[in-house]
């Protein structure tokens, strides 16, 4: 099979999986079929998920509770009670992501917009690493340790050295995704030399990254002066990334950075000789072997690439969200890349979008738990549900009862 | 861990696992050798003179023993010996051109890991008893969670939910000892908080065959996200609702006196005794009986197990059900089983024991009494780390808490022996 041939059977939309399960290319094709579900499913999976969130949402209210007790007397107190605690939390979830058209002054009224932009650089930098293993047919469950790999190398470069402004930046950001690289290069490269699996390689290089982080701060080199709490001294003003509005706002210019390597992984991945090598091994290795693709070399390019794009996302959260160092300066970023990369069905455009829509939630969770009290845990359950009903096109389908597209027989 | 990708069934990965078969014990004896030379290194030439003491009495032992005083760096030198004779059984075997027997490395590990204890506790004194206990303690979660891999993953469904099985099992255990002043009504629930996830797993992998990763991952976030809500709604808003009650220790009469040993294995909550029972039966039923048999033939090959009638979908969808069951069980472990006085449930409370227990599995090379000694590894290692920084120690604790996930990165590379897992797990199965 030549690799051209590769290629359209891994592009082809209507691409089932193969029934007998046995081809290496399974994985891919399994990642395909994640990545090719309809619009429309995505959307009524967000819709779905957010139902049964709401549904937790009101079971878990005092005042729904409490009129449960006499639901046959007077349902409409029933309802009432459940329309007010999830219409006021869905309120605040909007109203802490978009725009807070309550809010007194122009500046608060888009404040939320720009939190939600600022929360969906790092995962889209990640989510783009993600997806880019996807693409290749790994799994890089790793991100969130190539993160904190990336933020401890830029970190350090940013308040340790001092170096002319400009450079400075360059420098902390170059060492950003050299740290993340190096992390998931070390997956790529057990990988191709001795068959080691990604999952579990990457799975144990996040906790090991944890604690190299935690024993980094307890450092002198690390620690700030006068702290007794494991936290860095702050990146130097030479190496922070610039604020795009001012200072009244969060968003900095690691959103442009985050939004031109979405571009540089579209353009690697369609239109590159590397990126078709890349998606040819995703697609299935033995064809790409055949076709002349070295596969060991394409798994340690790509773990190189994607823990790269890991460490770019730690680093802009460092030198332009936080500052400086803490143990848990990857926050959930690493897990949320994957479900933005699923969401997004591993493209670029997908995961940027995904991305935004995720930033939005946790944006948002983090006002609604401030002015109605519901936890911000539920935008958790909310994410992982969409990644679930989408990764299940059937559930979905039957909860809808909508019509199979495929079904003409097609499915063995 | 073999997922689809390295499935050794594919004519080309089954060529290069042919080529690598002989590797891995030339490979084995060199990290053995250097290991060896570090410990000698450290443990004996650069290491300061002084004792270690051990203690080895606890309260109810018939017979008292003394304190064991050793000098630190003739202890570690014995061990070492030890170990380099075993490095030396190992090089001899694999230039003779034969297998290396399988104790060796175990052994082996076990030497070094004592070298290393009597030289880390210099200067100081630590009571045997309480590490082991709390090895036993604090490897609980550990073992049940490697049984959930185990039976999970024999059967061919990756499950990587072990994390979220534990986190519901703590949770549904806490919440209903809480509520019937009970313990072990709150044993009883605890499985079927981890069999919700595992029913979900089942359900999606099975059924409707996403892929097992994907689902195992996601239903982590869910179990972390439904929990950590509950939490701080439900449960903060009913005062009554988190403060359950812990299992009382059971002594089991005549054992528990013997020195050392009766204290550290016989007078353990009911948990701990569950545990030795999963353990066992498992090991039992999963090669010696006929439902284990089918198991691991749907895990290897679902399709030759299908064409002799065992039903593959509906093997899987009740191994990983069962795993869930047992993972909710272990879950209980950090609420019921951590002390006598019971502990509240806390959001994360878990904070990625599935993820060890995942490691333990694959370290204890999918069979039931290898995970048990890796996740009892695993728990040493951390237990150690908690004595440690008692009494100070001359390495960082964080090292400690490096050293199962370092482990596992070298089991699976290949460095300390082959790992191959079931070769259909990961592989979603259609007729």
């Amino acid at each position: 099979m030549s690799a051209q041939q590769t290629e359209a059977h891994a592009d082809d939309p209507d691409q089932q999986a193969p029934p007998s399960g046995r081809e290496p290319g399974r994985f891919g094709a399994a990642l395909a079929a994640v990545r090719d579900g309809s619009g429309l499913l995505s959307l009524l999976a967000v819709v779905l998920a957010l139902v049964v969130g709401a549904v937790l949402i009101a079971a878990a209210d005092p005042r729904v509770q409490e009129t449960a007790t006499y639901l046959t007397a007077r349902p409409s107190d029933f309802f009432a009670a459940v329309g007010s605690a999830v219409g006021g939390a869905y309120t605040a979830l909007l109203q802490g992501s978009f725009l807070d058209w309550t809010a007194g002054s122009a500046t608060r009224v888009v404040r939320p917009l720009t939190e939600t932009l600022t929360v969906a650089t790092p995962l889209i930098a990640a989510g783009l690493g993600v997806a880019l293993g996807f693409r290749a047919g790994l799994f890089n469950i790793g991100a969130q340790g190539q993160i904190i790999l990336g933020a401890v190398l830029a970190g350090w470069i940013g308040f340790a050295l001092d170096l002319p402004v400009g450079l400075h930046l360059l420098l902390a950001l170059v060492g950003g995704v050299v740290g993340g690289a190096l992390w998931g290069g070390i997956a790529g490269g057990l990988k191709a030399r001795t068959g080691a699996h990604e999952v579990i390689v990457t799975i144990m290089l996040n906790y090991v990254a944890l604690r190299l982080v935690e024993f980094l701060l307890t450092l002198g080199a690390f620690q700030r002066e006068g702290q007794a709490n494991p936290i860095s001294p702050p990146v130097e003003a030479s190496a922070q990334l610039p604020q795009l509005l001012g200072s009244g706002f969060r968003l900095h210019a690691g959103l442009l950075l985050v939004l031109l390597a979405a571009a540089g992984v579209w353009w690697l991945l369609e239109r590159s000789t590397v990126g078709f090598g890349l998606r040819a091994v995703g697609a299935n290795p033995a064809a790409a072997r055949t076709a002349g693709i070295s596969v060991p070399r394409s798994y340690v390019t790509v773990m190189l690439l994607s823990g790269g794009l890991a460490g770019l996302a730690g680093a802009v959260h460092l030198l332009g969200t936080e500052d400086s160092l803490t143990a848990g300066i990857a926050g959930s970023f690493g897990f949320d890349a994957i479900t933005v990369a699923l969401l997004g069905r591993s493209r670029p455009g997908g995961v940027v979008l995904a991305g935004l829509l995720f930033g939005a939630l946790q944006a948002g969770g983090v006002s609604m738990q401030a002015r109605t009290g519901t936890p911000i845990d539920i935008v958790l359950v909310v994410q992982s549900l969409i990644v679930l009903f989408i990764a299940a096109p059937p559930l979905v389908r039957a909860i809808f009862r909508l019509r199979d597209p495929q079904a003409r027989g097609a499915r063995a | 861990m073999s997922l689809p990708s390295a499935t050794s069934t594919a004519p080309t990965a089954a060529s290069a696992d042919g080529a690598d078969a002989a590797r891995p014990s030339r490979r084995a004896s060199v990290v053995m050798a250097v290991l060896t030379a570090v410990g000698l290194l450290v443990f004996v030439l650069l290491a300061s003179g002084g004792t270690s003491t051990l203690s080895l009495a606890s309260g109810r032992d018939v017979v008292s023993l003394p304190d064991l005083v050793l000098p630190s760096r003739w202890a570690s030198a014995v061990l070492l010996v030890g170990c380099a004779a075993l490095t030396g059984l190992a090089v001899a075997r694999t230039a003779a051109g034969r297998r290396t027997p399988g104790w060796v490395v175990p052994v082996f590990g076990v030497l070094l890991v004592l070298a290393f204890l009597v030289w880390v506790v210099t200067g100081s004194r630590v009571s045997v008893v309480s590490l082991l206990g709390g090895t036993l303690l604090l490897g609980a979660p550990l073992v049940f969670g490697a049984m959930a891999g185990v039976v999970s993953e024999r059967s061919g469904v990756v499950n990587i939910a072990i994390e979220g099985q534990l986190l519901l099992g703590a949770f549904l255990g806490a919440v209903v000892a809480s509520l019937t002043g009970t313990a072990y009504l709150g044993l009883v629930a605890a499985p079927v908080g981890g069999m919700l996830i595992g029913l979900l797993l089942a359900v999606f992998t099975v059924r409707y065959l996403v892929n097992q990763i994907i689902v195992g991952v996601v239903l982590n976030v869910f179990a972390i996200g439904l929990t950590s809500f509950l939490y701080s709604t439900v449960l903060s808003d009913n005062a009554g609702w988190n403060s359950p009650t812990g299992l009382p220790q059971l002594p089991i009469p005549v054992l528990s006196a013997i020195p050392v040993v009766g204290p550290v294995l016989f007078a353990q909550n009911l948990l701990v005794y569950l545990m030795y029972v999963v353990v066992a039966v498992l090991n039992v039923m999963l090669f010696r009986s006929r439902w284990g048999l089918r198991l691991r033939a749907v895990g290897e090959h679902p399709k030759a197990a299908d064409t002799v009638g065992i039903p593959v979908a509906r093997t899987r969808f009740r191994a990983v059900v069962l795993g869930g069951a047992i993972a909710g069980l272990g879950g209980a472990s950090f609420t019921l089983g951590a002390s006598a006085a019971g502990l509240a449930f806390n959001r994360e409370m878990t904070a990625g024991s599935g993820y060890i227990a995942l490691a333990a599995m694959i370290f204890g090379r999918w069979s039931p009494l290898g995970a048990l000694g890796a996740a009892l590894l695993f728990g040493f290692a951390s237990n150690l780390q908690n004595v440690l920084s008692v009494i100070g120690t001359p390495i960082p604790s964080q090292f400690l808490l490096m050293a199962p996930y370092l482990a596992t990165i070298f089991a699976v590379a290949g460095l300390v022996g082959r790992v191959r897992g079931p070769a259909a797990a990961g592989v979603p199965y259609e007729k």
